[in-house]
């Protein structure tokens, strides 16, 4: 047995290297998910294919970090609080500064794309992309940009098992996103969203304003892409803080993305999980000579190719009707 | 027809590349100036000028960084032809245009490069650079199933896949790529009947007459009129018929007969041709290149060139190329003048001074210290550049610079009427 063979049998072997195994790939998918989740809502409601959701979610994690450690706002005015308390309240206004970037993204570049080739709309989020990501590395510089989360680095040992605490605020956190979302969608303007998707022209007969919808969805997507930049960006991820990196996770939610299917919001969750748990997987149990450094990190689009092999749109995904 | 340009008398003159006199001409000269203007540089020991210009703009343009520039500008040109025939006329989006440009460089590595410890078997180039575009389309055929079952957007995120899934096994395949810290060497542009010792040309030496850019170029831009050709009579063939056809209207386009699935499978070998033999160029240009050389960026910068340009048209694919590569530089000479300006004073210093950060307390957009600073690095800035343009372009003029190119021309031959 060579001594990859070794380690192989070692690790499989034990429960307790499953056991977290099982624990990474959670939360790993809990990211995934997050972020696909605010993906497909956008997509869903204004038909683009956002490709600045990566940016978006790298800005928000650096607006945390600068209201929550650089600038220490609101928490400067309130010192006898406790410290959890400044911190959530930090990530709070965080979340609604980038509720507000998204809107303007859609308002200022988008709204006059309405009607456009959907490529056409998905190139120029991609040019949204590459200069949101450099305005925000740029602003991100080469110091370390700590969130100050709550967490720290504090783990959970269950003797089988070793977790972040982090690791589990971020399973628990998407896990209650998830329900918010899916409560959202039976409210009022849940509905409308969902009306705007299945017909824009219909809906707006029936008196919705589609232009606040698409505005209202980005900012959901915003809000949950930065949510997804907070959990990438803490312990057990990043040691520093946000760094330009995490711009570039998210680029992995795309295979989750298309393993639901584009326009599935059960899909992308489902989806986001099922690429968490591979790809943990394979760092854990696929660890061969051969294979090289970073192979986890491809396993979710080697995924995403078998799948669109077998169905071209996604597991969960509505099938093009193709009419003459 | 002398002075009724637009009469045609025959479906051949009405369907002719350059249906104009005009057209000809300014061809012939545009030409002809570009082939000139390295020799007026002066190359090797003699530095023998054979022509000695003091045309401004041509002046500064034969300077020898310029003429790489221009060098790089004509690789590009090649590859963006081939995302041209895949994106603007097929209407199939590719993120992956890097991924097969880094398998062109690679074969071309293989076959081309002298034996050293890594993977080379120092062929001369009319081997390896056929064989970088061949194997390039052999790859783009043999993965296009699964991105031509998909359709649209889905296929934009297979090809971003693909680039990853790339660069991991350029990474990691040392024994061919080098891996991450140091890269590799590649086959240089020279010229060889066999493995003989001296060159028959060498674009790495300067010459009696030519730097070794000088060279560089002319021989980029011969293969530039060759590819454009290629694209240009593709498109103007049954296959490009049949790609425009499903970018229009696939449903339509079958319903009359063009079977999708074997030309956008088409569409996708001949774009990774370009690619893979562009691929090979650049690597062979530069000679030295890591793997990640072959990343999301790149592919980016094909985008952009495509829609800057204007999408599906080939001169604008040329314009786009020039424009895209030549930007960095534009920006660079802007900033060191605008800062020259500063040191000066002045009006402009003064409209100049928050835009250009010159010491680390100073506020600016742009900084140009030595490290990080405050501001953006020029490199970051062109990045920006590069996503404001996508996004200015698509939103105000689709055609990009061909129809911004377009309406001057026909305000000029319509003037003085506006008709």
């Amino acid at each position: 047995m060579t001594a990859a063979q070794v380690i192989f049998a070692q690790e499989v072997a034990s429960p307790s290297a499953f056991a977290e195994m099982m624990a990474e790939g959670l939360s790993l998918g809990a990211i995934y998910a997050l972020l696909a989740m605010g993906f497909v809502i956008i997509f869903k409601a204004t038909q683009v294919l956002n490709f600045a959701h990566g940016a978006l979610a790298g800005l928000g994690a650096f607006l945390v970090a600068s209201f929550a450690t650089i600038l220490n706002f609101p928490g400067r005015y309130i010192e006898s609080a406790p410290e959890w308390l400044q911190w959530t309240l930090s990530v709070i206004v965080a979340l609604a500064a980038s509720a507000l970037v998204g809107m303007a993204i859609e308002r200022l570049f988008l709204r006059p794309m309405v009607g456009e080739a959907l490529f056409a709309v998905a190139i120029v989020t991609l040019g949204i992309d590459i200069s949101l990501r450099n305005i925000t590395n740029d602003f991100i510089g080469t110091d370390p940009r700590p969130l100050g989360s709550p967490w720290g680095t504090d783990v959970l040992n269950l003797g089988w098992l070793r977790i972040a605490h982090s690791e589990i605020a971020t399973i628990v956190t998407s896990l209650v996103l998830v329900g918010l979302v899916a409560l959202f969608f039976r409210s009022r303007t849940g509905i409308a969203m969902r009306a705007t998707a299945f017909d824009q022209e219909a809906a707006r007969a029936q008196g919705i304003s589609v232009g606040r919808i698409f505005s209202t969805s980005w900012a959901i997507g915003a809000v949950l892409a930065t949510i997804a930049g907070i959990f990438v960006s803490v312990f057990p991820r990043r040691s520093t803080g946000v760094d330009p990196s995490t711009a570039f996770f998210a680029f992995k939610a795309f295979p989750a993305i298309i393993l639901g299917g584009l326009d599935s919001v059960a899909g992308a969750v489902i989806g986001g999980f099922a690429v968490g748990i591979a790809e943990a997987a394979a760092g854990e149990f696929l660890k061969f000579d051969f294979l090289g450094a970073g192979f986890a990190g491809i396993v979710p689009y080697l995924l995403m190719m078998l799948v669109l092999l077998i169905r071209p749109y996604g597991l969960f995904g509505t099938e093009e009707i193709r009419r003459v | 027809m002398r002075g009724r340009p637009n009469l045609f008398t025959s479906y051949e003159s009405d369907q002719a590349m350059l249906n104009t006199t005009t057209k000809k001409v300014m061809l012939f000269l545009f030409l002809g100036v570009l082939v000139l203007l390295p020799f007026t540089g002066g190359g090797g020991p003699g530095n023998v000028r054979l022509f000695d210009w003091n045309i401004p703009l041509l002046s500064w343009l034969a300077a020898d960084d310029w003429l790489q520039l221009m060098g790089t500008a004509c690789i590009f040109a090649i590859g963006a032809l081939g995302l041209n025939l895949l994106t603007g006329l097929a209407g199939q989006v590719s993120l992956g245009h890097a991924f097969f440009m880094g398998i062109g460089a690679y074969t071309a590595a293989w076959l081309g490069a002298p034996e050293s410890p890594l993977i080379g078997l120092g062929l001369p180039i009319w081997i390896w650079l056929p064989a970088a575009g061949a194997v390039a389309a052999i790859v783009g055929v043999v993965v296009g199933p699964t991105a031509v079952r998909v359709r649209g957007l889905y296929l934009a995120i297979v090809t971003l896949g693909l680039v990853f899934i790339g660069e991991y096994v350029f990474r990691n395949w040392r024994s061919l790529t080098g891996g991450s810290q140091s890269g590799r060497s590649f086959a240089r542009l020279q010229f060889r009947f066999w493995k003989e010792e001296a060159a028959l040309i060498d674009t790495t030496a300067d010459g009696e007459w030519l730097t070794s850019n000088g060279k560089g170029f002319l021989f980029l831009l011969a293969l530039v009129v060759v590819f454009t050709l290629l694209a240009k009579n593709i498109q103007r063939t049954r296959a490009g018929r049949a790609f425009q056809s499903i970018r229009d209207r696939d449903v339509a386009a079958e319903v009359m007969g063009v079977n999708e699935f074997k030309y956008k499978l088409l569409a996708f070998g001949l774009s990774s041709f370009f690619a893979g033999v562009a691929g090979g160029l650049l690597a062979g240009y530069f000679g030295r290149t890591i793997p990640e050389r072959w990343d999301l960026f790149l592919s980016v910068q094909f985008i952009a060139i495509i829609l800057i340009g204007g999408a599906g048209t080939t001169s604008g694919t040329l314009m786009g190329s020039a424009f895209v590569i030549m930007l960095p530089r534009f920006v660079q000479n802007g900033t060191e003048w605008l800062k020259g300006q500063i040191a000066e004073g002045g009006i402009i210093a003064t409209i100049a001074d928050p835009v250009i950060a010159t010491s680390q307390t100073d506020f600016g957009i742009i900084n140009t210290l030595p490290g990080t600073g405050p501001g953006l690095s020029v490199l970051q800035l062109n990045q920006v550049l590069y996503g404001l343009l996508i996004i200015v372009f698509l939103i105000f003029e689709p055609l990009g610079l061909y129809g911004i190119w377009l309406r001057v021309r026909n305000y000029w031959k319509g003037w003085p009427f506006t008709y």
